[in-house]
């Protein structure tokens, strides 16, 4: 099952890639760097997904005690904290010939990179604490207290950096896009959710050998 | 008295990690009835009477204390227990009478200043209500502890080495107590180390090793030679 | 009812410990002086890059001393054992933690305050005509920091290398607050209306209400054992 997981990943990968550099046009202004979009999105799109999996997971921890759901919430921060660390190392990479530096205080470059230490910290409490089930729970508290952090985190940074209050708090979606865009983009995510569903897949069931051999 | 046992526990393990700490424990405790418990440094007294308290989960098997799961319902069984642990659970910067105050509150159980002065006076504290706690010994801040269930009325009562450190006076003082709480109808789980004159309180004396009580037998006339020769016989140490 | 009286018996308790002992209390007001100091020395003499950085000095003042003293929350409880009888108190644990909570915005207030004053006898700024709008951010501020940090306190207090985890956990999730509240001193010191700033402070509101709440229904889970 995770093996067939990790081979329609790997297919999916593929595609995107031809989706990437041979279907969606080059960019006029920015050139062949600008495909890296193609990465960079995905790859922020999966971590937040990644972070409402361990919210939920969180919360159906504390309701039920049930060990998988601790593994699923475990599992999913740590993959969503590499898609993370990878939209902030795609985004440098981005910026460098676009903006001429590794790093600017952009909005949404700025609420990931916070994100990012906000599930680093998660992790690190869970690597401080020795005692499975006392980790798994307050783990928990953290998953949830986090996760609802985000919108806050989203907002304020944006305000911040754009020093107004912005007219809508809609921003302009993929549909100003051209199709062609869009669709590339979307074959990119449908990729980068397979790997981490396969990551996470591998991982539950890591963590869950691991339990099994200390138990 | 109701006829079911106030404390009932069967098949009781208690993990951390691979190490089972108990495993496969049984013991019931009647209302007006004592059990000690005896054991080797690390087989699991300390654990059980943490498990009872409800300060920890059972890995595996059924708890019931006050007819209350330990649990799946640990708030329903709180105010049936009173644990006297190691620490004494009191605030050395706060006087006798405002840790007796704090901890009733906290209980949720509203006592008039007569009632928190007679709780002191029965553990023989009211002449110190005002004495900041830092100043009291460790026979002092242990009665003080007991205050609180003058108050809170338990039902079941956990002591983990009561009389470690006490002097003979203090020693006979808590027995007295003990022994008035069993009168009341309260049932009594305590862990000791000492065969001697500590047992006296107690109805049953239960020997846990290997985790799980290996002999449970009523104390009646055994004296503290009889009960050294058991212990030797169930536990490692005679081994 | 019950639970107000519970709740209260809590922030008693712990302002009562903090009155005798003044441990927190002290050492906070010391540490604030030295932050002066500190912020003296960084910036050098000039008025006007004083004046440009003191939104942002005066929260890190105030985060600084925040992570100090909240971190201390649970320190007393393991004084002999007495986490033990918190969790064996029977009844609801989120009392404890709106105990706590009153308890440690009090005291934070009170260095706040200080804090406030020492800035203003030292770098010599006039802070009376923006005292209320001042006063309104530093509570919104206060009781989103002191929301999630008393919560984090209870989660570290049992952990290794506690007086590292607990600001390591507590910084990135204050961002928010962070913001909003230099943001809002910057508009007040200003002179500019709360009305300006009105999404800064809703949003300031907003993350109180998510943090209490999220406190109250989550404080049971770290209680335990």
């Amino acid at each position: 099952m995770t093996r067939v997981l990790g081979w329609l990943a790997a297919l999916a990968l593929l595609a995107g890639l031809g989706m990437a550099f041979a279907v969606a046009p080059r960019e006029a202004t920015q050139g062949t760097v600008q495909r890296i979009m193609y990465v960079h999105v995905p790859s922020v799109w999966v971590a937040y997904c990644a972070f409402v999996v361990v919210f939920v997971a969180s919360i159906a921890y504390l309701a039920t005690r049930a060990e998988a759901a601790d593994r699923l919430a475990h599992a999913s921060a740590e993959v969503g904290v590499l898609f993370t660390g990878l939209t902030i190392a795609t985004g440098s990479i981005w910026g460098k010939p676009t903006w001429g530096t590794w790093w600017t205080w952009d909005a949404r470059l700025t609420s990931v990179a916070v994100l990012f230490v906000m599930y680093v910290g998660y992790l690190l409490l869970r690597g401080m604490i020795d005692e499975g089930e006392r980790a798994a729970r307050y783990a928990a508290v953290l998953g949830v207290v986090a996760a609802l952090n985000i919108p806050l985190v989203h907002f304020s940074v944006l305000w911040w950096r754009t020093l107004h209050q912005p007219p809508s708090l809609m921003k302009p979606g993929p549909s100003s896009m051209p199709p062609v865009i869009v669709r590339a983009l979307l074959v990119n995510f449908a990729a980068f959710a397979l790997l981490y569903l396969y990551f996470v897949a591998k991982r539950v069931r890591l963590l869950r050998l691991e339990g099994e051999a200390g138990a | 008295m109701t006829a079911d046992p106030l404390v009932r526990v069967t098949g009781l393990r208690k993990a951390f990690g691979a190490h089972r700490v108990l495993d496969g424990l049984a013991l019931e405790v009647r209302a007006g009835e004592a059990v000690a418990l005896l054991g080797a440094n690390g087989a699991g007294k300390t654990t059980l009477l943490k498990i009872l308290a409800t300060l920890m989960r059972p890995t595996r098997g059924t708890v019931l204390v006050a007819g209350h799961d330990c649990a799946r319902e640990p708030e329903r069984v709180r105010p049936h227990v009173g644990l006297i642990g190691h620490g004494s659970h009191v605030y050395e910067d706060l006087t006798a009478l405002e840790n007796l105050k704090f901890w009733t509150a906290l209980a949720g159980l509203r006592a008039a200043p007569a009632e928190l002065a007679g709780a002191l006076a029965a553990v023989e504290l009211d002449r110190l209500a005002g004495e900041r706690v830092r100043t009291f010994s460790a026979g002092m801040k242990r009665r003080l502890s007991l205050a609180r269930f003058v108050l809170a009325r338990p039902r079941v009562l956990l002591l983990d080495e009561p009389f470690a450190g006490l002097d003979q006076r203090a020693k006979k003082w808590l027995e007295e107590h003990l022994e008035a709480f069993k009168a009341r109808g309260g049932a009594m789980v305590m862990a000791t180390h000492s065969f001697g004159r500590e047992l006296a309180v107690a109805d049953r004396i239960a020997i846990l090793s290997g985790g799980a009580i290996v002999l449970d037998t009523p104390r009646a006339s055994l004296g503290p030679d009889a009960i050294a020769r058991l212990y030797r016989l169930h536990t490692e140490e005679g081994a | 009812m019950i639970f107000a009286r519970r709740a209260w018996s809590v922030v008693w308790k712990d302002l009562l410990v903090e009155r005798r002992s003044k441990e927190t209390l002290n050492a906070l007001a010391f540490f604030s002086l030295l932050l002066l100091f500190v912020f003296q020395f960084a910036l050098g003499p000039d008025r006007e890059r004083l004046a440009a950085a003191l939104p942002g000095l005066l929260w890190l003042g105030f985060v600084l001393a925040g992570l100090l003293g909240l971190g201390r929350t649970f320190v007393l409880e393991r004084e002999n054992d007495c986490w033990e009888g918190l969790i064996l108190a029977p009844g609801d644990k989120s009392a404890i933690y709106v105990g706590k909570l009153a308890a440690n915005v009090t005291l934070m207030l009170v260095v706040e305050g200080l804090i406030l004053l020492l800035f203003a006898v030292f770098f010599n700024v006039d802070l009376a005509p923006a005292l209320t709008g001042l006063a309104l951010v530093m509570i919104l501020g206060t009781v989103g920091l002191a929301a999630v940090g008393t919560l984090f306190a209870a989660m570290t207090a049992q952990v290794r290398a506690r007086e590292l985890l607990f600001p390591v956990l507590l910084l990135p999730v204050q961002v928010p607050v962070l913001l909003g509240t230099v943001k809002a001193t910057e508009a007040v010191l200003l002179g500019e209306p709360l009305g300006a700033v009105g999404h800064w402070l809703g949003l300031l509101a907003a993350a109180d209400v998510i943090y209490i709440v999220t406190g109250l229904l989550t404080f049971d889970f770290l209680l335990e054992s």
